[in-house]
Parts: structure tokens; sequence; C-alpha cells
């Protein structure tokens, strides 16, 4: 049987679009997994990025912090945390958060280190303050790169969320694991099937919100 | 009115930028500060709108010791202008210029209509106003730049070179720009450059500051073409001070000869003592030199007459230009509308230049204003 089978069969079957166990509730609870740890690490790591950048300052100490950040094992860590705390959702949010931090960290840092200097300089001779400038001047003109940060570590969420179902929660990954233990690999199939599809439908959205809050000053178009 | 009051500033690595600099700035003209890279001009500049502290010694403004006033509230009351402008680039023609009343708190549809009008007073065509500054060319990113720092209408214009990234021609065009505006709102500004002839040609006053921070010479355009304080200022100025300062004497005085001019189809008169004629057409517009014998004798070529220069708002470095560019060794002169008025020669030039450097006794900063420089 070819892969393109498992996927025709996976999401012809009417059984798999409704209940508890349907495609709609399973990829609900993935979409909710995946905004809660992106939330979290957006408030946690754009403001500290827009702050060094601004400032210039620990501009080490953050690469430093987040090369730490990216050589923890996902999976491990979820593994230990589940040992250490119990059953939960903290144990799956944790790892998605450090897994986004510092793709979100490193290029809010560098985005807004990089902005040309002149204007910061011309905003600050108008009389403008630190915070002001932040977000009137460098916010604005850093956004792209800023976007593009958040968009890897929406991704990388995305693909990585699927671990919630190894402690028994739900989200698109209970189609790969327990597809797995069933030797049901249609239903592995169809679950990364999803998961990929979901992914490219972050990609749109970033896509879109860079169409929407990005000046066409600064996209030069 | 600006001071300086020995102003000094040390960086923390040990450089000493600025050296004692005692200034005063007169209010509502143009002063530059000028002098070779790294002697402390933009350091000097941005002491005033509190950019930089001073380490030493103190600046007033109207009196009053500008660390000793609110650091936002300073800034928003002094226009600055940078290099390359320094627009933001997601902002609109329009909102860039609207950034200091915004800030001021004026309502979004006021600040627009005074963009617009400054969009207009710095001779940018108010159809660039949605446009972003990627969108515009160097010059027009520099107007917009002027237009912003105008914005709330401050006394006091801080200008750091400003137009030191365009080419000269339009260059040029942006020096006009300003005298005019100057002329219009009567501003305090203070202008740094490192280009001498710019200096000499926008400043009431000019401090020339030496490598270190050190004032060099402080004193008007043609005070010092005149007088250059020492081997240093004179070095700086370049080789040709003498001619460039003849822009400070009006040609308004030549002595000009009417009686060579003559029309295209017109005998040619009786003239002993003129050498040339000069053919004009209809408009009396210049067409060139005539021999007069050859002419009697049919001979219709004309000898190119190079360049004229304006009668009464000319200077005498334009009648010297003229007369040399002449082939025939005689400037033409003419009027607001291009006719020629009269024809003179290098050496009635000269006499003239001799005369006006007499005239002014050695005390060249009563000359006469040219109206060009
Ligand atoms: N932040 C700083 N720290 C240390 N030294 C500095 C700093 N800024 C400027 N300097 C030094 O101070 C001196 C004066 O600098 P400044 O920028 O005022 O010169 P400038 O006259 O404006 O030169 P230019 O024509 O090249 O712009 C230079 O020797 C420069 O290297
Ligand atoms: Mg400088």
């Amino acid at each position: 049987m070819s892969i393109f089978h498992f996927i025709s069969d996976f999401f012809s079957q009417s059984a798999h679009w409704h209940g508890y166990d349907g495609i709609p509730q399973r990829l609900w609870e993935h979409i909710q997994y995946s905004m809660l740890a992106m939330a979290v690490a957006t408030g946690v790591a754009l403001p500290v990025g827009l702050v060094t950048g601004h400032t210039g300052r620990g501009g080490n100490a953050l690469a430093l912090l987040a090369t730490a950040g990216r050589a923890l094992p996902s999976f491990g860590l979820l593994v230990l945390l589940f040992v250490i705390i119990g059953l939960g959702l903290l144990p799956v949010m944790i790892p998605l958060v450090v897994l986004a931090i510092p793709p979100i960290l490193v290029t809010t840092n560098e985005a807004v280190r990089s902005v040309d200097p002149a204007p910061v300089d011309a905003a600050r001779g108008m009389g403008m303050r630190p915070l002001r400038i932040l977000a009137q001047v460098e916010l604005p003109v850093a956004l792209p790169l800023i976007l593009s940060g958040l968009r890897s570590a929406a991704i990388q969420i995305v693909s990585t969320a699927t671990i919630a179902a190894y402690v028994s929660f739900g989200g698109l990954g209970r189609y790969i694991v327990d597809g797995l233990y069933q030797r049901d690999y249609e239903q592995v199939v169809g679950g990364a099937t999803l998961v990929a599809g979901l992914a490219l439908a972050t990609l749109g959205a970033f896509w879109l919100a860079g169409r929407l809050a990005v000046s066409p000053g600064v996209r030069h178009r | 009115m600006i001071r300086f009051e020995s102003v000094t500033k040390r960086y923390p690595d040990g450089t000493v930028a600025v050296d004692g600099l005692s200034l005063e700035i007169p209010d509502r003209s143009i002063t530059v500060l000028v002098g070779p890279s790294g002697c402390g001009k933009t350091t000097s500049l941005r002491m005033v709108n509190r950019m930089i502290e001073p380490s030493g010694g103190r600046i007033l403004l109207d009196g009053e010791d500008v660390q000793q006033q609110p650091v936002h509230t300073l800034r928003r009351s002094m226009g600055y202008v940078i290099q390359h402008a320094g627009l933001f680039p997601h902002r609109t023609v329009a909102d860039n210029i609207a950034t200091v009343p915004r800030l001021l708190g004026w309502d979004r549809r006021r600040a627009r209509s005074r963009a617009l009008e400054l969009m207009e007073r710095v001779g940018l065509d108010t159809a660039l106003a949605r446009r972003y500054p990627y969108q515009l060319s160097g010059g027009q990113q520099q107007r917009v730049g002027v237009a912003r720092a105008l914005a709330a209408d401050p006394p006091v214009l801080l200008m750091d070179e400003p137009f030191s990234a365009v080419d000269p021609i339009v260059r040029k065009g942006l020096q006009e720009e300003l005298l005019r505006i100057q002329q219009e709102l009567g501003k305090t500004i203070v202008f740094v450059t490192h280009d001498i002839d710019e200096a000499i040609r926008l400043g009431d006053m000019i401090a020339v500051l030496r490598t270190g921070g050190r004032l060099a010479q402080y004193a008007p355009p043609d005070r010092l073409l005149s007088a250059p304080a020492d081997a240093f200022v004179e070095d700086f100025l370049g080789a040709d001070r003498g001619i460039r300062r003849l822009s400070f004497f009006t040609s308004g005085g030549l002595e000009l000869s009417s009686a060579p001019v003559v029309g295209e189809d017109d005998a040619p008169p009786d003239l002993p003592t003129a050498p040339y004629l000069l053919v004009v057409d209809g408009d009396r517009r210049p067409l060139g030199w005539a021999d007069p014998k050859r002419r009697a004798a049919g001979d219709r070529t004309l000898i190119p007459y190079g360049r004229s220069f304006p009668a009464e708002r000319g200077s005498l470095r334009e009648a010297l230009d003229s007369a040399v560019l002449s082939p025939t060794g005689w400037a033409v002169a003419v009027d607001g509308d291009g006719r020629a008025v009269g024809v003179v020669s290098q050496e009635a030039v000269a006499a003239a230049i001799r005369a006006a450097h007499a005239g002014q006794g050695g005390a060249p900063e009563d000359a006469e204003p040219a109206g060009v420089r």
C-alpha cells in the first residue's frame, strides 16, 4: 500500500471525523496546546529580546542561553518532567516553551540591534522617550525579522506538540502514538499529514500577519 | 542666544573631543561649525540638545543652562537634522514631518495640515506626502528631514552635515533653499560641515575648529577670508581664498560701457577705443563678440562670449570669472532677464577689486554684502 492510500483511507473514514477521537477535536486540542505554549514563550522572550536589543547589552548571555535551550531534547525533558511533576499539562508545556524561546529571543534581539541607527538617533534628537522609540521606531522597523523568529518558533511548537500524546493528552500526536502502538500505519500517516497541514497553515497565518502588520515602507512595496 | 562657556568633552576612553570651547551664537542667524574630520563638530553640536553631556563648562540657551532643563522638552524645542536625514522608514513623508507636533499633542488633522504646509515651504511637491522614504531621492529625503525639524516651529535648528550625502548640484539647491527659508523664518541655526565652501556660502558666522576640539577662529566669512587667524585656518581655507573673498563685493559699482553693444543688423559704430563689439539679438540677449574691422568687411562670424554676470545682484567674483572666461577679456553684464546691459574689461574689474579692498580699509566686515554669495 502506498502512502497516498494510507492518507486517502484515513481521511475518508467517517469515523475519523466525529467524537472525542475525531479529527476536528484532535486538531482543536493541538491548536490549543500550541497557542498556549506560543503565548507563554512570546510573553517571556519578546520583551527580553526587545529590551536587550534596544540597550545593546546582554547579547552574549542571550546567545549562550539560546544554545543551551536548543540543546535540550524536548522528549527527554518531557519524560524527566513527567517523572518529577507527574501527570498534567505542565510537563507538556515546559518543553514546548523551552523549545520556542531561543528562536524568538535571539531573532528579536538581533532584529532590534540591527535597526539603522540614524532614525533612532533622529527620534532621540526629537525628544522621544526610550519606550516610545522602542515601540514606534525600532519595533516597526524590526518587525519582519521579529515575525520570522516567531514563525520558526510556532512551526517548531506545532510539530513538537505531538509529544503531549505520550503522557496521555490529546492533540494530533494521539494518532501517531496510538497508530504506532497498534501498528495501524494508516493512522500514523494520517496524523503526520495533519501535523504537516497545520504547520503549513501556520506559515500562511504568519505570511498574512506580515502583510497586515509590516509597513509598506519597510517591506519596500 | 546659545552660549558655550569653556565647554569640554572628554569621552570615557580619554579622547578629548572638545576642549574649552567658548562661543556666542547670535539669534536668528546661521552659525557654521567647520573643521577637519574628528575635530569635535558633531560632539559640540550634540551637547546643545544634550544628546551628549559635557564633562566641563556649560551651554546657555537664552541665559539658562541647558543642563537644568528637562531633556525631552529641550529636544522638542530644537529642530535636529542629521546626515542621510534619518527618516522613519515605516512612516509616510507626511507622518515623518508630523512627528514632533504629534509628540507635542497636536491632533492628527492639525499635524497633517502642518506637514503639508512644510512640504511646500521646503520645496517638496505635496503629492509626495503619502510616499515612504525609500521612494524618495536623497535630496528629497533631506528636504523631508529639514521639514520634520521645522514642524513644530522651533526657534533653534541644529544641523549636522545635512547636505553632505547628496551630489554637488542637489547640494547647491538645498543650500539655496535653506538660505531662502532662513530669510523667511529667521531661525537660530547651528550648522556643522567639513566643507569650507558650504560654510562660506551659508554662514553668517563661522567657527573653525582644529583637531582636538579647540577653536581656531570665529568670524564672519568675509573676515575669515581676508584675515585668517593663523596658518591652520589659512591652510583650511584653501589656495584661492582671495578669489573667493570677491564674492562679498558687489558688482553693482562696476562702470559698464554700453557703446560696444550692437544689434545683429546694425551698422558697426565707429569706436576706435573698443577692440570688440558685443552683438545682441532683437531682445538684447548677447550672441557673441565681433571684430569691428572684419565685420565692416562683411565677415559675420562671432566669437563665443563665455558667460555673463548679473550687473546689479552679482559679485566681483562673478564679474572677474566672466572676464577671465571671455576670449576677448571683456565681461558681459546682463540684467535680471538676461538682456545685455554693458561690457567691462578685465582691467576695469581689476581696478574695481583694488578700489573695493582699499575702500574697506582692511576692515572687510563692513563690506556691503553682495546679493549673491
Ligand atoms: N562615543 C565616543 N567615544 C569615544 N570617542 C569618541 C566618541 N564619539 C566621538 N569620539 C571622538 O571624538 C572626536 C570628535 O568626534 P566628532 O564626532 O565630534 O568629530 P566631527 O568633527 O564631527 O568629525 P566628522 O567630520 O568626521 O563627523 C574624534 O576623535 C572621535 O573619534
Ligand atoms: Mg561629525
